[in-house]
């Protein structure tokens, strides 16, 4: 069958420094002039193309990358990914209104915290077998949100309103509807976080995580330090997840509970199944066309999680690898183990 | 508040009591599957969830019940709650067939590993949780009341409602009939002979996915029953009630041991009454709470639960 990723990889591996630098500079500029091509047929009936390119694309891109460190390296059925959304929402939106901090200063903050609770969830929850893993990360998200709407500090159901955008520089001004620019913020941590994820996967970490996800006990017998990957893979998935949530919480400027609910884990995890669990690429293409469509085609809008729910069990039964797989030389090593 | 708890103590009980058997019957949903595929049948929430509403269309629908109307006594009462009960077992049970053959079956012919078959099953489980949003607008429906709630006695100042009643007893007959089935019939032989060791089973001519299909079934069957009951203690629903029951009755089926049908009893029991006697101190806000808790302290401590994994513990 033909393969667009190993197509893709073939082209990347016979060119020279030269050749790549080219090849990515032109991609990043294409995708840095994407807000520049509205008005077209590209124009959603429900909200203007510039904002769905912020929020959901954007942001579900982000986040699926986050997700893919967890669920598609390492194998880790990670259902509460919302929860680290929401830690990084609801840092912004404490310090961003209680104190004097501005939106840079709080995204290391809250990248933080949702690594921290990346840790505290992650070290009980990642001895257990994977079924196991599932059913406590699902109640975790849930368990942020139920927590969120009971604090009189984080203001209950209310939530937290009027938080600040972030600071200008170099004359750009964020402000609240100049959604080109908070979409090439967005883009910037989006390569930030493929450079990483590329990086990762490419030295002792990615082979960690590779092996534990073809056979967790195999690559425990042979020495890898699984529990200590594992725990690194989750705490790198909550750091992107973290960090979506700062920039959510200083692009909406008011978050609610509702805003971070189990359907958000869901809707990002059919993003990845749906683009190809592993695969970087085709976890982005997944989180485009699963953020756009629905926004597109107006009646799937109200229908939006019925329509993410069949993408999860037709892509499961139909094409686990989803619609852009992972590389045939790691696919190879896993029809010889099922076997 | 530990005067006003004493006072309480046996209203609350009662409540807790009630309660613990309908989680029962849902744990039962998630541990007969959990003996057999060895895995956590994440729809099974939903179906319980489909089962609220079937009842619901039994009483409101086929009997023409409103909240105004008179309750119905007699013959005629009885006849309706077993309709009622009848039709959401059938309805959830044969729902839960159904889930199986979409979300697991082919998965498991092609040998695919754990997380496949739980994203599928999870995909399932938001979309019958989304077409009855849609269905119903998102709003919660209330259930007409056919039964008139009366007290049938007092124990210790606390009234004796004749719902809480109907719901332990019968639920004490199922859990009666599904002892007896596995232990006593040829299917349930089969299952215990799928759960101890599926391939060996299929060498001594069962057939496999039949047995799935019929432990599904009767899975369903039990979670139906809760819905039923569910609906008739509490008289409201809505298309989101799924998760936290499902989370909760899990996890009594993990406090007393998955895939093991007498832990889901005391598992169910002990939850129920806990949950009960927390959401009296804490506000039943922090209900989700308390029982999230519990079950990574269960999955932590005592991962195997307080009565052992099912039959045989041997299979990855």
């Amino acid at each position: 069958m033909f393969n667009l990723r190993d197509k893709g990889a073939e082209i990347w591996e016979n060119q020279g420094r030269v050749g790549r630098i080219v090849i990515a500079v032109g991609a990043i500029a294409i995708v840095a002039a994407l807000p520049f091509m509205g008005g077209t047929f590209l124009n959603t009936p429900i909200a203007d193309y510039e904002s769905v390119l912020v929020y959901p694309i954007a942001m579900f891109v982000l986040m699926a990358i986050g997700l893919n460190i967890v669920i598609g390296k390492s194998g880790l059925l990670d259902l509460g990914y919302v929860a680290f959304f929401a830690i990084g929402a609801y840092t912004m939106g404490l310090l961003g209104t209680k104190t004097g901090l501005n939106t840079w200063e709080i995204l290391p903050i809250g990248i933080a915290m949702a690594m921290f609770s990346g840790i505290i969830l992650g070290v009980p929850a990642l001895k257990l077998r994977g079924d196991y893993l599932a059913i406590i990360t699902l109640g975790f998200g849930e368990i942020v949100r139920i927590v969120a709407l009971n604090l009189g500090a984080l203001g209950r159901s209310e939530g937290i309103l009027g938080i600040p955008t972030p600071p200008g520089f170099f004359g750009i001004e964020y402000a609240f509807d100049s959604h080109r620019i908070y979409y090439w913020t967005l883009l910037i941590l989006i390569l930030l976080a493929i450079w990483m994820v590329r990086r990762l996967s490419a030295r002792r970490a990615g082979r960690a995580w590779e092996s534990i996800r073809q056979d967790e006990d195999a690559a425990e017998l042979l020495g890898v330090p699984t529990f200590k990957y594992k725990v690194w893979a989750f705490v790198l998935g909550a750091s992107v997840g973290g960090a979506a949530g700062v920039l959510y919480a200083s692009k909406t400027l008011f978050i609610a509970p509702d805003n971070f609910t189990l359907q958000i884990s869901i809707l990002i995890l059919a993003c990845v199944v749906f683009g190809g669990m592993g695969n970087i690429w085709g976890v982005i293409l997944g989180a485009v066309i699963l953020g756009y469509l629905p926004d597109r085609i107006r009646f799937l809008s109200e229908a939006r999680l019925l329509v993410f729910g069949l993408v999860l069990v037709i892509m499961m039964n139909l094409r686990p690898d989803g619609i852009l797989p992972r590389k045939k030389r790691e696919k190879a090593i896993v029809k010889k183990d099922a076997s | 508040m530990i005067g006003n708890f004493l006072d309480q103590f046996w209203s609350l009980t009662f409540g807790g009591l009630s309660l613990g058997f309908i989680y029962i019957l849902i744990a039962l949903g998630y541990t007969m599957v959990y003996g057999v595929l060895r895995m956590i049948n994440f729809a099974n929430s939903e179906i319980f969830m489909v089962g609220t509403f079937a009842t619901i269309i039994i009483i409101r629908d086929l009997f023409k019940f409103t909240q105004v109307s008179e309750y119905a006594t007699g013959f005629r009462l009885w006849l309706i709650l077993g309709t009622a009960l009848i039709f959401a077992m059938l309805v959830s049970g044969i729902l839960s067939m159904l889930v199986e053959m979409v979300a697991y079956r082919r998965l498991r012919r092609m040998n695919s590993g754990v997380l496949a078959p739980l994203i599928s099953a999870i995909g399932v489980s938001m979309v019958l949780s989304e077409s009855v949003r849609i269905l119903t607008d998102s709003r919660p429906v209330a259930s007409p009341r056919a039964m008139e709630k009366k007290f049938l006695g007092q124990f210790f100042d606390a009234g004796i409602r004749i719902d809480n009643t109907i719901i332990v007893i019968s639920a004490l007959v199922l859990f009666a009939i599904l002892i007896t089935f596995v232990n006593k019939t040829r299917m349930g032989k089969a299952i215990r002979a799928v759960s101890m060791n599926p391939n060996a089973a299929r060498l001594m001519g069962i057939n496999i996915d039949g047995v799935i299909s019929a432990t599904f079934l009767v899975g369903g069957l039990m979670t139906g029953a809760a819905g039923f009951f569910y609906t008739l203690k509490y008289e409201n629903t809505s298309a989101f009630i799924g998760f936290e029951l499902g989370i909760a009755a899990f996890t009594a089926a993990i406090l007393g041991g998955i895939g093991n049908i007498k832990g889901a009893f005391y598992g169910g029991l002990a939850l129920g009454l806990l949950e009960t006697y927390a959401s009296f101190f804490l506000g039943t806000q922090w209900k989700a709470v308390t029982v999230f808790i519990v079950l990574v302290l269960v999955l932590y401590t005592k991962p195997n639960g307080l009565f052992g994994e099912a039959l045989t513990q041997t299979r990855a």
